[in-house]
């Protein structure tokens, strides 16, 4: 494959996300016409949150009293430019506030996809070349558990265990502020902090994904490609390497990028559990505080992620399939 | 024979407690000598596979498994050797061919790296010269362009390519013996005939011995020098090609033969020349939308037909996959709507119709399905399924109903018992007679067979069309029959209509067509053929291995760049049809 | 040959899943017999360890916990059901039109469908119920409006690969009107994966159901388990039961509804589970 014809996939992949994009704005303004009060005072923050010249002032510039298409179209061009409103509880931009929180949820995600993708497949591997025996079993019955215990709850057993009881671990927040650490230590007490939030957030993607790589694996397994390598007289531990790995490796890559919404959806949770300054914890901070504003404005923010996150799971997927056909 | 390359000695292979018998296969004895291509006859359950797989120490474990006997081969006995050595016999002294060429092989790995993958595992070769046997091994089996292919991945290639590369693979450490099981089955009937012909070229060159495993007569006619006809996990009956071929003694091994259709034309009954269905310069294109800048692709399934088919006439509609023929028959039938053309039946038009106004005229026109494991609702009783088109055209009452089935059952060789049983009960044999009843009660005057016979086992192909050619006398029905093979066309059709690329490139009596096929294509498909009589010789049909993709149809004769003999002419105009004495012909040479 | 009920209740997964499931749906139907008491009554001190008089101890504001077990058993269960089957019919009508009618009809029900899988679902779904007010009501509508996509998909891939059997065409060629076909033919052949992927969804909807209302948007003045853990997460420190218990009681019943959907998928399709 050329450069040149990657090249015009990535756009054409761009231009697809364009009605993905366009549809979570439709769908956010319909739900603040959903919502009682009319559209100005929702931005506002509802009752009291904002000053009255405020609220007139979004009345005017939506139009309020003009058809719900033309307020619409006025929502659309303000978004066009990045303007996603103002949050008066929280006295700030609202892009300003998202982009300020964007990198804690970041690293929480990346944390957590690497640590549930790498010891999920490795589980799964693991298990499918033991099937049927007791290690097979303990895995399998593992990653049966752990698909069925609620995120906030594995995160509050841990930090009962290993902050309350054993001390092991902060019980919250990013880092040690008042310790004011820079450089390296900064480093090591986030990555400390870190811990027990990625533990939380992956249990459940890491039994997915055993799972699906152990299915995926002994399905593999069993196909004629296999029996043809078999034939050829490779070992088996060549053919389980070269062979079953990469293929049984293609639905689990797709699974992660098909999970990455629930993921971010998970963060909420495990942020406002362990105090984590990210996106989820706006988002937690917002529904009580009634900012639509913010809450919409993260919403967004999140669908962009996860198109763009499946944009890129696209592209992994281009040079891991050679079917896949970008001309 | 001297010498035997692999003797097999009272061979017994255990299934697991669960299944309907003990043995796969019981006390099984065989020899391949030096040089030999050793076929193995079989229906599906005889065991044959399982033997294949015995040898190279391939058995699913631990649930099937080698409980007696020897399989010796150069001295060893295969049954007691170690995994590790029997891995490093596997590849080097035997090889193996296989069925399906679409998924043997691995798709995400270049098709010139997996033929490098035995040599790099049984030979201390260096990569330079690694690649060096690989391209050779390329030109061995007649791909062109070595140096692409082994740069291509295997979705890139046709089915034939991908064979030739299992072959490579198979041939890599020229081994002692190559098993071959049915490798041929999956492919397009010109292609077969190629595999056929190259598998015997590089035996011959290379010296090796063959056990191809078949299920079809006219294959082992082609190819055998010995041949072993399996049953139930037995042998019934052994010995050489010729000798079972002309005499065969059991009466297993008479039936098989029997159900392979020869190519000897006999005298039919023409229809009458009234036309009961006409079908006029009908089209039939396909477009698959594309989105945000993908272009749109669109295959022009069916090209402008006319044909004719007279009352109790049956026509055959003979191409290989991706000629049309299915989409013409599913155009007539109301299944597609074509994009230009009409179907007239009985003076009738019935294109344009909807779906609701096409219900009545159903009943003058049915249809019989490929594959009775899929035709029949596995849902619904025997009864109901064929009770269906009467009680979707609803004018009968329950009781008249029950009767007109159970008169249907029995005509077509079904009980009374069988009537009150799920399709999955019966055989595939059982159930194609059930599809048939479906199509017949409503006593419809043309009935569309859909490759009836190509789902079901050799035996029971040759008892369908018996009952399909029975039923057509008896209740004076016009046959529209869809196949592949023109062998079996022989037996049923009074005209015959060859398709490729959409188009009837030729059209005849029946007899007239096999005696004197005028068309090219037509004179390589009956070459194709493989007939059970011995001592013929592998036919090369001379033709490319691939049709051309039907979205980007050749100019001028849509054959010329498969065909051996196209001049000029056929790279820029289209042959008119010109007339045959019983049809039509399209091609310049033929004109 | 086994049948589908020997492979079904014969395997062990799934017998210590119907277990605890009908016991959970028992306790959840005889609530008011079980526990009269309303759970949000004081019945005593705070902080009442487990084991005492109150078998299961009290809450920070001496509230009985297995009352606020036994009826959040209730709750939880019904919410989910509910929306469960909301889910269902909702996906399974637009993925058999989509299905069956194709063309341009399938275009923009599939598109629709996609773009709904490709939001963050459960953000979506605390947008929708922080506009809608939280509300049992609204919580069935968030969670099924979430939940309703894997249903269509499954469901027009099925009717799909149903449609373009050969026993569809030859009901088509016998004269069998459209809607009966659909009726008749094609929906009962896709029962099976829509049972599988509909009892799996049962638990998807309990875990969303439990993870609002441990946010504070569950129903309110309905006790719910993930109400209870939000509530006694404060406390983790001095009485770890107020979490550990609902926790645990999420857990098995979430599992055990996993265990039954597995159990009907192998006993559906015998082939995996047989070798």
């Amino acid at each position: 494959m050329g450069g040149a014809a990657l090249g015009r996939y990535v756009v054409r992949r761009l231009l697809q996300t364009v009605p993905v994009v366009l549809g979570v704005v439709i769908l956010n303004f319909l739900l603040l016409q959903l919502a009682p009060g009319d559209l100005a005072t929702v931005l506002a923050g509802e009752a009291g949150g904002a000053p009255k010249e405020y609220i007139d002032q979004l009345r005017q510039r939506f139009g309020q009293d003009q058809p719900v298409l033309v307020q619409l179209f006025n929502y659309l061009r303000n978004l066009a430019v990045l303007d996603l409103g103002y949050s008066f509880r929280q006295s700030a931009p609202v892009l300003s506030l998202l982009l300020a929180r964007l990198w804690p949820t970041l690293l929480l995600m990346g944390s957590t996809l690497l640590l549930s993708l790498s010891l999920g497949v490795g589980m799964g591997l693991l298990a499918a070349l033991w099937v049927r025996t007791w290690k097979d079993h303990v895995i399998s019955v593992a990653a049966v558990i752990f698909y069925a215990t609620p995120l906030f709850w594995i995160g509050l057993m841990l930090i009962l265990v290993f902050s309350i009881h054993f001390g092991w671990f902060p019980t919250s927040g990013m880092e040690d502020v008042v310790a004011f650490n820079e450089g390296m230590a900064r480093v090591v007490d986030i990555a400390h902090h870190l811990v027990l939030p990625t533990i939380t957030l992956s249990m459940f993607y890491l039994a997915l994904y055993a799972r699906l790589m152990r299915a995926s694996m002994l399905e593999q397994r069993g196909l004629d490609y296999v029996t043809t390598a078999r034939a050829k007289g490779i070992p088996e531990r060549t053919i389980i390497v070269r062979h079953v790995f990469r293929n049984a490796l293609l639905p689990v890559v797709t699974m992660a990028g098909i999970q990455f919404g629930s993921l971010l959806g998970g963060s909420v949770v495990v942020e406002s559990v362990f105090a984590w300054p990210g996106l989820g914890q706006l988002a937690y901070q917002s529904l009580f505080a009634r900012d639509f504003n913010l809450l919409l404005g993260i919403f967004f923010l999140s669908a962009c992620l996860v198109v763009i996150v499946n944009l890129m799971v696209d592209l992994i997927y281009v040079l891991l399939d050679p079917r896949i056909r970008i001309g | 024979m001297s010498d035997p390359v692999l003797t097999i000695d009272g061979l017994t292979v255990s299934l697991p407690p669960w299944s309907d018998r003990k043995h796969a296969v019981s006390n099984l004895s065989l020899a391949i000598g030096k040089q030999e291509i050793v076929c193995v006859v079989g229906e599906s359950g005889s065991g044959k596979s399982i033997m294949g797989k015995a040898i190279l120490g391939l058995l699913p474990k631990p649930h099937v498994r080698a409980t007696g006997g020897r399989i010796m081969l150069e001295g060893r006995d295969l049954l007691q050797l170690p995994d590790e050595d029997m891995r490093r016999l596997r590849g080097g002294r035997i090889a193996m061919i296989f069925q399906e060429p679409m998924t043997a092989l691995n798709p995400l790995m270049k098709v010139g790296r997996q033929v490098e993958e035995v040599l790099e595992f049984h030979t201390d070769l260096k990569p330079s010269a690694r690649r060096a046997r690989v391209l050779q091994l390329m030109a061995d089996v007649h791909l062109p362009d070595a140096e692409r292919m082994v740069n291509s991945y295997p979705h890139q290639l046709s089915g034939g390519q991908r064979q030739r590369i299992v072959i490579a693979m198979a041939l890599a450490l020229e081994p002692a013996l190559i098993i071959a099981d049915e490798p041929t089955t999956a492919l397009d009937v010109t292609t077969q005939a190629q595999i056929l012909h190259l598998i015997r070229e590089l035996q011959r060159a290379h010296g090796t011995s063959v056990l191809f495993i078949t299920h079809d007569f006219g294959v082992v006619a082609e190819i055998a020098d010995r041949v072993a006809v399996m049953r139930h996990g037995e042998v019934v009956e052994a010995g050489t090609a010729d000798a079972v071929l002309r005499s065969p003694q059991a009466d297993y091994t008479k039936a098989l033969i029997a159900a392979v259709p020869g190519l000897r034309p006999r005298v039919k009954d023409a229809g009458t020349q009234m036309p009961l269905l006409v079908v006029r310069d009908l089209e039939k294109t396909y477009v698959s939308s594309g989105s945000f800048g993908r272009a749109s692709r669109s295959v022009k399934a069916v090209d402008k037909v006319s044909l004719q088919l007279g009352r109790q006439a049956s026509l055959a509609l003979v191409g290989e996959s991706g000629s049309g023929k299915s989409t013409l028959a599913r155009c007539i039938i109301g299944l597609e709507t074509p994009n230009a053309g009409e179907v007239l039946l009985d003076g009738e038009r019935i294109t344009g119709l909807s779906r609701e106004q096409l219900r009545p005229h159903r009943r003058q026109m049915q249809m019989v399905f490929q594959d009775p494991f899929a035709s029949l609702n596995p849902r619904h009783r025997v009864r109901d399924i064929v009770a269906l088109p009467l009680r979707a055209q609803g004018r009968l009452d329950r009781a008249e109903m029950a009767k007109r089935v159970a008169e249907m059952l029995e005509r077509v060789g079904l009980s009374a018992e069988q009537g009150g049983r799920l399709p999955s009960e019966l055989s595939g044999g059982q159930r194609q007679r059930v599809a048939i009843a479906r199509a017949l009660v409503l006593r419809p005057r043309i009935v569309v067979c859909d490759e009836p016979t190509s789902a079901l086992d050799v035996s029971v192909q040759a008892q369908i069309l018996n009952l399909l050619a029975e039923l057509r006398r008896e209740l004076q029905l016009t046959y529209l029959f869809i196949s592949h093979n023109l062998a079996v066309v022989e037996h049923v059709a009074t005209e015959v209509a060859v398709m490729y690329l959409g188009r009837i490139v030729e059209q005849a009596r029946t007899a007239e067509l096999f005696r004197a096929p005028r068309h090219p294509y037509t004179k390589a498909l009956l070459a194709s053929v493989l007939t059970p009589e011995p001592g013929l010789g592998v036919p090369d049909v001379g033709l490319g291995d691939a049709m051309p993709d039907p979205a980007n149809v050749p100019p001028g004769c849509r054959f010329h760049p498969r065909c051996p003999v196209a001049v000029a002419q056929c790279g820029s105009a289209a042959p008119a049809p010109s007339p045959r004495p019983s049809g039509t012909v399209e091609c310049h040479l033929a004109a | 040959m086994k049948t589908f009920w020997q492979r079904f209740l014969l395997n062990p997964r799934v017998i210590v899943g119907l277990v605890w499931l009908a016991s959970v749906v028992l306790v959840a139907v005889l609530a008011d017999v079980l526990t009269p008491r309303d759970p949000f009554a004081i019945v005593g001190a705070p902080f009442a360890r487990p084991g005492g008089a109150l078998w299961l101890g009290t809450d920070s504001l001496g509230r009985d916990v297995l009352a606020g077990l036994v009826h959040g058993a209730r709750t939880t269960l019904l919410i989910a059901v509910l929306s469960t089957l909301a889910a269902v019919a909702f996906g399974t009508l637009v993925g058999a039109v989509a299905g069956y009618y194709g063309g341009v009809v399938d275009d923009i029900l599939m598109r629709t469908t996609e773009f709904f899988q490709t939001i963050p679902s459960f953000l979506f779904a605390i947008v929708l119920i922080a506009i809608l007010s939280p509300s049992a009501m609204n919580l069935v509508i968030a969670i099924s409006v979430v939940s309703w996509p894997p249903i269509t998909r499954v469901v027009r891939a099925e009717v799909l690969s149903v449609k373009s059997r050969e026993f569809v065409q030859a009901a088509v060629v016998a004269g069998q009107r459209d809607h009966a076909i659909l009726v008749t033919q094609v929906l009962p052949n896709t029962l099976s994966p829509l049972i599988v992927t509909g009892s799996l969804l049962v638990a998807t909807a309990i875990l969303i159901e439990s993870a609002l209302s441990f946010l504070g948007l569950g129903a309110p003045n309905q006790m719910s388990w993930g109400f209870m853990i939000g509530a006694g997460r404060s406390f983790l420190r001095d009485a770890w039961w107020l979490v550990t218990i609902p926790g645990v009681a999420i857990l098995l019943t979430v599992l055990s509804i996993n265990l039954i959907g597995e159990g009907l998928n192998d006993a559906l399709n015998p082939r995996l589970a047989d070798l």
